[in-house]
């Protein structure tokens, strides 16, 4: 590698003109001399890596099947923390206070002594007594219908909706009607929390540990796959180390094809994902009024994974486009280190 | 240039396919290395270019001990190599032209200084038409030369050419060693792998002839 003053191709030039090819002297079907078509581009635009081969198409493929199962996993499982909060939520924001009968008790006074005790206390948003006809209905499925109340010794109950955000006193208030109103208890759901709040702890770490499983096996399946598709530009990197390219050229060629190759099998992984959960939303708002549509709403909620569901799905495309470019770096790396070290050469 | 002292290989635990080789290539010097089919003729530019290591004796590239080159000082001492591989080693996917400009873009060169040398010497080795071609396009003898031109374009101190004209007709031929010579009259030592002896006879140089392992130097 010399000055490059007395080029080549100028000292080339200066040979016998009439010993090139003929075929550079050649006429064109219309007379005219061809030339070397200088209007045309000489570069195909292509990177220095090859691009639409076999391995990348499969690569990608594979790299958006993985996003998509990760980004699912991970909807599922924001869906599944939020709709357990909302149900401990629901059942958090209500407590009951049942009355019951006994001879000679007004349960109608009872029933308004309690109710004021209740709204007495901060942060009580209202409190309803089921009359007769919603008691009775709600016994209906045991007692059948026609129910008389007044023949049945049949306790009565008031519910108290709670403000948002508000902690009422409810040992106060628990003391206070036991107290002051005979044959009242109140009931804070407590029991009912507690399991469901084990529930729903259990379910969301059962699908963080789904999650972990599921972003183990992306990482792995894009290591491998994307070493799969490095192993057939082998002959690409000695190729270019011959032509004395350094490593650091090299290797930020392949990591800068390996990168598009991963953002966009993410893509469209992650795309499909969030795709199907709109689609899930849509269905679910069309099937709301219907048995099986309450049903799947209860237990799923609306299919919105939240924000923090679809920002953890693009962090998702993030770090499994990374994980291709950091795997082609390294393995290219690898690749120099055994061509470059003369000690490792066989 | 390159310097061999007692140099000698052997793949895996058979016999050594070269031993005692001792001969350097001088800086501005014109050798052919010969010897029959399977006498290690590949072997031994493969040795030269540092693409394999002797099991035993010295190698001597620039003035530098080969086994003490620091890694990262590799490329510095690729770039001073011209290689031409007798099975092209093209990349299929870029046109003869970008294949042939390789060598200057990795060195990080802009294209507008280099575009008009490309094809100048593209040109030359009968390739101007065949610029814009993929190489599984073009026959075994435009694939020679442009495997030729990648070789020559950024002047090498020293080229190694195996085989460099196995697969065109005597005229290209010819026209190929005349190009050699005149890289040779710029300042470049080369060395060409052939058995041809016609080609060998058109031009009084050096011969290093292989065989059986053992090398003779004819000067």
């Amino acid at each position: 590698m010399r000055d490059a003053s007395s080029s080549i191709p100028g000292d080339f030039r200066s040979m016998n003109e009439e010993q090139k090819p003929d075929r550079d002297k050649k006429k064109s079907r219309t007379g005219t001399k061809q030339t070397n078509s200088p209007k045309r581009p000489l570069k195909s635009g292509k990177t220095i890596v090859p691009g639409e081969t076999v391995a990348s198409t499969a690569l990608t493929f594979v790299i958006a099947i993985m996003a998509f199962l990760a980004c699912f996993t991970l909807g599922v499982v924001a869906m599944i923390n939020a709709s357990a909060s909302k149900w401990q939520s629901d059942i958090s924001r209500e407590v009951t206070i049942q009355i019951k009968p006994a001879d000679g008790r007004e349960m109608d006074d009872a029933i308004r002594s309690a109710g004021r005790i209740a709204l007495s206390y901060e942060g009580i948003a209202k409190v309803t007594a089921l009359n007769d006809a919603a008691t009775a209905r709600l016994l209906e499925p045991w007692l059948g219908s026609g129910l008389e109340l007044s023949e049945l010794p049949v306790p009565r109950l008031l519910t108290v909706t709670i403000a948002d955000g508000a902690k009422p006193d409810f040992a106060g208030m628990r003391a206070r009607i036991e107290a002051e109103v005979a044959g009242a208890s109140l009931d804070d759901h407590r029991a009912w929390i507690d399991r469901l709040t084990t529930m729903a702890v259990t379910m969301v770490l059962i699908g963080i540990s789904v999650f972990l499983l599921m972003m183990a096996a992306t990482v792995t399946t894009v290591i491998f796959a994307t070493r799969g598709a490095m192993a057939g530009n082998r002959d690409v990197v000695e190729v270019l180390h011959f032509v004395g390219a350094d490593s650091k050229f090299i290797s930020k060629q392949f990591q800068r094809h390996f990168l598009s190759l991963g953002l966009k099998g993410a893509a469209i992984g992650t795309a499909s994902a969030i795709g199907l959960f709109l689609l899930l939303a849509t269905w679910s708002s069309f099937s709301v009024a219907t048995p099986q549509g309450d049903q799947i709403s209860a237990l799923f909620g609306t299919f919105w994974p939240g924000w923090l569901g679809y920002i953890g799905m693009l962090a998702v495309t993030f770090l499994v486009a990374g994980l291709t470019a950091l795997t082609s770096r390294w393995t290219v790396h690898n690749q120099i280190r055994i061509l470059q070290d003369y000690n490792r050469i066989a | 240039m390159i310097k061999f002292e007692n140099v000698g290989l052997r793949y895996g635990l058979g016999r050594e396919v070269l031993s005692d080789l001792n001969f350097q290539i001088a800086p501005d010097s014109f050798q052919f290395l010969t010897g029959p089919s399977g006498a290690g003729k590949t072997s031994l530019l493969r040795l030269m270019l540092l693409s394999l290591r002797p099991t035993r004796g010295l190698v001597h590239v620039f003035g530098k001990e080969a086994s003490k080159i620091p890694p990262k000082h590799m490329p510095t001492i690729r770039r001073k190599i011209g290689v031409v591989f007798q099975d092209f080693r093209l990349l299929n996917h870029l046109t003869t032209y970008e294949n042939v400009a390789l060598p200057l873009q990795v060195r990080g060169k802009m294209e507008a200084n280099y575009r008009q040398d490309v094809t100048d010497l593209l040109d030359w080795v009968g390739l101007g038409e065949r610029m814009h071609v993929l190489p599984p396009v073009l026959s075994g003898g435009e694939k020679q030369r442009a495997a030729i031109a990648r070789a020559l374009i950024d002047q090498p101190d020293v080229l190694l050419a195996d085989e460099p004209t196995g697969n065109v007709d005597p005229p290209l031929a010819r026209r190929l060693l005349r190009l050699f010579i005149e890289l040779h009259r710029s300042g470049t030592s080369v060395v060409i792998a052939t058995h041809d002896l016609t080609l060998m006879d058109q031009f009084d140089a050096r011969r290093l002839v292989l065989n059986s392992g053992r090398l003779q130097i004819y000067e």
